[in-house]
């Protein structure tokens, strides 16, 4: 079997991190249907806390149906996906970006139904890679320890802001490593084409040792405690849900660009019960008919067509682009450049 | 030689034929349009694939003596606006994988210069289409080839082409029913002069010898050439019947006229009453025969006539009165009185007044004939539903005789002089007119009735 | 009465001459247009006979003529043509009747009694004998004031008479005089007529006397 340069990478990381030959996953619950003989087994890399409740849902509209539900990160779901072929049946994930290129190597199965029918042309992927959420990136700063400061409005601002107040945001400022966390590196290389800031913000960033994480949750918890004064490209969604259980925090959004990215669903082509996965996913289509759903799981259905129409919002469109950041070269490229700048003396 | 005409018309057959030919075309059209409609999409899809692989190339660039590619995101970005197909691509220096999916098959490398190649293959599972495309890199001064392969699945292409299939059916089809309608109408339209001419000479009456006129197309005019030739000879055919007739007439009778003479001549100088009875009798031979003669030759006349027909507004009692007044000397010699009542005094006829006129007075000649001496004879001319001339006369009447019989030459009241030709005549112009002659037998037992109907 | 007649046929001409001249008509004979023309310019005649087809031309031009000149003549046409084969009624060229050969010579004579009495201004047509007046034209007869009307026969039948008085006429002789050839007639007939002659003339002085075996004489009263 020959692999790819990205799966060699895969290998190497693993050889290097001393894992076994398999992915690692971050948390796991069984949810019991009536009949042990449908089961639906999920991986995905939304917390059990945010999904559940759509758990919970759709077992009481398809009683008969178990669910085994496997939380990991993208690059995990990666190698259990890609690599190892592992029998799951549905593979939600953040990354837009890996879903295009399980898509695209044809590692996913085409499903149809009426849902899919409806869904607008940007919000799928050869009926194989489906958004069902509309999750835009925002910022997350502390309100008490960011005091009265001017808020910004730009990055450019921002970069400015950093530059003027550099000792009040030493090590008080947060993001995403894009090294270890699929959504930051699509969030970071779509920054990148976006503006030309980035890599000044980056840089200043880096200067003012910025804390990496892997997690939007973590950093939320670190601007409420406190830690943190400001948090970069923070998933709205999260923060939107966490807004009632840490009051302290507040939630930005710039107005030069938000980045929106959609959460997709794919069914994977060594799934046992694609025909299960497909109800899953019909559900998951419907979100915008249950608000209810929405207030507990904090997650935005995908709606037709006004993302479009607002300026700012720069919405991350499903297709081949995706393919271009996940080139080894490019990829090469792009962290090397990142680290240069982010760990900074 | 007789003319073999094919049965049915020639606008459906060249309506028919017309509507092939625009079925072939419509076909040609919707075959046409398929072909440029696909290759034109093959053609973008295949220019994108070209501006990606040429993207990629520029972006190529060396750095410490390493070949190395920054992927421009148009460049995969790109293949994603026409359709959701799947992408693939890689990147050669000097025969090495620089990035990219190092199993996409690499086509024909020696024929190729710096110009780009197509090509179509299988790969993960589905047909693709790629291009190769190289270009030098020069590296420390030296300078080798790079080759970029950018390849994309053609569901998009696909789905397109039956887009095309389904627009050019339906070019074809409306192509088709349009040029289907319009053959039928030109065939409408090609067929006027003919019919035309068809109109023209069948509205003609029967009289109507002139020639055709008009102008009429090329084609036609051997055939209306011919026409005029055939009603030339006609024209004059009828003309010498005529004349024919009028001959016979005057060279039957002129001799019967002389042995008559010569007859009545010698029977008055005979005194013996034997030899005056058989002069008697020839000489009653001879009135026979030139009645006779001159019947045969009134029917030949009448029929010919009758094909001729010439209308004329005929003042029916007029009529009745002048044919009473040319007969009533015939009908002083037997003391037989005619008596005529008109109910109206106008009552007017579309005609041929000279048929007319004949049939009057072969019925009142015959009525004359038939009575006794003495009689009276009683012509009415009235209106009802349709026009009636009727002659009663006092004569011993048709009974016992089928009166049909009376119009088959030869069956004769026998002791008059005369065939039965007469009434026949009479009839021949009451068909010829649209309308019928009436034979009664007299209620009151004696004599008859003739009565010649006509249809207002 | 004088009449023309224009005629090529020899015999048919001397027979309708002799049998007017019986009637007690003078008959003038020309066998061509030309030669007709010339007797015109001498004499005036009653009555014109013609016949259409002469070796010099178509009646129908000599008719033509007659109607330029405005000559009153009546003309009754003689033809052995078919009547429908004439495209121009002969009528309308200004005949006043005509009759088709071969003919009977009493239609002839009763034509001719019929146009003429068509004409105005006719010599008088009259004879008398012995206060008896006999109209031949007319064809009545008046006896003292009353004037009787006569049929065909009678008519005819009394003019014999009158025109030759006091003449024994054979009851054979009779017969081809008042009956055509295609009558089966018995010699009853004649006395059938001869009665009613009779009674006609009882008012009047003249008679009809039967002379047996031999026939009748019309004679005078005294």
């Amino acid at each position: 079997m020959r692999f790819t340069r990205f799966t060699d990478l895969i290998t190497l990381t693993f050889i290097l991190t001393g894992s076994a030959f398999s992915y690692e996953i971050e948390d796991k619950k069984f949810y019991k249907g009536n009949q042990n003989e449908e089961r639906l087994r999920i991986i995905s890399t939304a917390d059990i806390t945010a999904f559940e409740p759509i758990i919970m849902a759709f077992q009481k509209e398809f009683q008969d149906i178990d669910i085994d539900y496997v939380v990991a990160s993208s690059s995990e779901i990666m190698k259990a996906i890609y690599i190892e072929n592992a029998k799951f049946d549905l593979v939600i994930s953040s990354a837009m970006d890996l879903q295009t290129k399980l898509a695209n190597d044809g590692l996913a199965q085409t499903y149809k139904s009426i849902e899919v029918e409806k869904l607008p042309v940007w919000a799928q992927w050869r009926g194989q890679v489906f958004g069902f959420t509309q999750e835009p990136a925002v910022m997350v700063i502390s309100k008490q320890h960011y005091g009265d400061l001017p808020l910004p409005k730009t990055r450019d601002q921002f970069v400015a802001l950093l530059r003027q107040y550099p000792d009040k945001f030493r090590g008080r400022i947060g993001t995403y490593d894009v090294t270890n966390s699929g959504l930051g590196y699509l969030f970071a290389t779509q920054d990148s084409r976006n503006t030309d800031s980035f890599w000044r913000l980056t840089d200043i960033m880096g200067r003012l040792k910025v804390k990496l994480y892997c997690c939007s949750g973590d950093m939320i918890r670190e601007v409420s405690n406190g830690q943190l004064i400001f948090a970069y490209n923070v998933l709205g969604s999260y923060a939107q849900n966490s807004l009632k259980n840490f009051p302290e925090i507040e939630i930005v959004s710039f107005d030069d660009f938000s980045t929106v990215m959609m959460r997709t669903a794919l069914i994977p082509i060594a799934s046992q019960r694609p025909d299960l996965a497909g109800k899953m996913i019909d559900f998951l289509l419907k979100l915008d008919s249950r608000q209810d759903l929405v207030a507990l799981s904090g997650l935005q259905p995908v709606t037709n067509g006004n993302l479009h129409e607002d300026k700012k919002t720069r919405p991350i469109r499903l297709g081949p682009g995706l393919l271009v950041f996940l080139d080894r070269l490019r990829k090469e490229n792009f962290i090397r450049n990142w680290e240069s700048s982010i760990y900074q003396e | 030689m007789t003319l073999i005409i094919q049965t049915g018309s020639i606008q459906r057959r060249l309506a028919l034929q017309l509507s092939i030919v625009a079925g072939i075309l419509s076909f040609t059209l919707f075959m046409l349009i398929q072909v440029v409609a696909e290759r034109a999409a093959m053609d973008t899809q295949d220019n994108i694939l070209k501006a990606s692989a040429a993207s990629i190339a520029d972006a190529l660039y060396t750095e410490n003596g390493i070949v190395r590619l920054e992927l421009p995101y148009s460049a995969l970005s790109m293949l994603g606006t026409i359709s959701q197909d799947r992408v693939f691509y890689r990147v050669l220096f000097k025969g090495e994988t620089l990035t990219g999916y190092d199993d996409l098959p690499l086509q024909n490398e020696n024929s190729l210069t710096n110009k780009s190649k197509f090509s179509t293959f299988r790969y993960k599972g589905e047909e693709v289409r790629s291009i190769m495309l190289k270009r030098s890199i020069g590296v420390n001064g030296a300078f080798s080839d790079a080759v970029i392969i950018v390849a994309q699945t053609r569901l998009g292409l696909n789905l397109i082409s039956q887009k095309i299939t389904r627009t050019a059916t339906a070019i074809g089809v409306v192509f088709f029913l349009f040029g289907t309608g319009l053959s039928v109408w030109a065939a409408n339209i090609a067929l006027t002069p003919l019919n035309r001419i068809a109109i023209a000479v069948s509205r003609r009456g029967p009289k109507d010898l002139r020639p055709v006129t008009g102008t009429s197309p090329l084609e036609l005019k051997p055939l209306v050439d011919a026409l005029n030739s055939f009603i030339l000879r006609l024209k004059s055919s009828l003309l010498r019947s005529e004349d024919f007739i009028s001959e016979a007439a005057h060279r039957v009778r002129t001799p019967l006229a002389t042995v008559r003479t010569q007859a009545e001549v010698i029977h008055r100088s005979l005194n013996k009453s034997k030899n005056k009875t058989a002069l008697r009798e020839m000489i009653r031979a001879i009135d026979e025969s030139s009645r006779s003669a001159g019947q045969l030759l009134d029917h030949a006349m009448v029929n010919f006539r009758a094909d001729q027909f010439e209308v004329n507004t005929v003042n029916l009692p007029e009529l009745v009165r002048d044919v009473c007044e040319r007969l009533s000397p015939l009908a002083g010699l037997k003391d037989i009185v005619i008596n005529i009542q008109s109910q109206e005094s106008d009552m007017s006829f579309q005609g041929d007044t000279i048929l007319l006129q004949n049939a009057l007075r072969n019925i009142l000649d015959n009525a004359i004939k038939y009575s006794p001496d003495d009689s009276e004879i009683s012509v009415n001319c009235f209106r009802n539903e349709k026009f009636v001339i009727s002659f009663q006369d006092s004569g011993r009447g048709f009974s016992g005789i089928d009166h049909t019989d009376r119009f088959t030459r030869g069956t004769n009241v026998s002791d008059v002089i005369g065939s039965g030709l007469g009434l026949t005549i009479a009839n021949d112009v009451a068909i010829a007119h649209g309308g019928s002659l009436f034979i009664n037998d007299s209620k009151k037992g004696v004599g008859s009735c003739v009565s010649l109907v006509l249809p207002i | 009465m004088r009449y023309l007649l224009v005629e090529d046929n020899i015999q048919l001409a001397k027979a309708v001459s002799d049998r007017f001249a019986l009637e007690g008509h003078a008959v003038d004979h020309a066998v061509s247009l030309s030669e007709a023309k010339e007797f015109m310019a001498l004499t005036t005649y009653q009555l014109i006979l013609l016949d259409i087809m002469l070796p010099d031309g178509d009646g129908r031009s000599f008719l033509r003529l007659h109607r330029v000149n405005k000559n009153k003549t009546p003309v009754i046409i003689l033809t052995a043509r078919s009547e429908v084969s004439d495209r121009i009624n002969l009528l309308d060229l200004g005949a006043d009747d005509y009759i088709t050969k071969p003919f009977d010579f009493r239609e002839l004579e009763a034509r001719c009694r019929a146009v003429l009495r068509r004409q105005d201004g006719l010599a008088d047509n009259t004879l008398q004998i012995a206060g008896t007046i006999l109209d031949t034209l007319e064809g009545s007869l008046k006896i003292g004031d009353k004037v009787e009307r006569l049929r065909n026969r009678e008519l005819r039948l009394i003019e014999i008479f009158f025109s030759s008085p006091n003449k024994i006429f054979s009851k054979n002789h009779l017969m081809d005089r008042l009956f055509s050839f295609s009558e089966e007639v018995s010699e009853n007939a004649i006395e059938v007529y001869v009665g009613r002659l009779r009674k006609k003339l009882e008012k009047s002085d003249v008679r009809i006397e039967t002379i047996r075996g031999l026939g009748y004489r019309f004679v005078v009263e005294k």
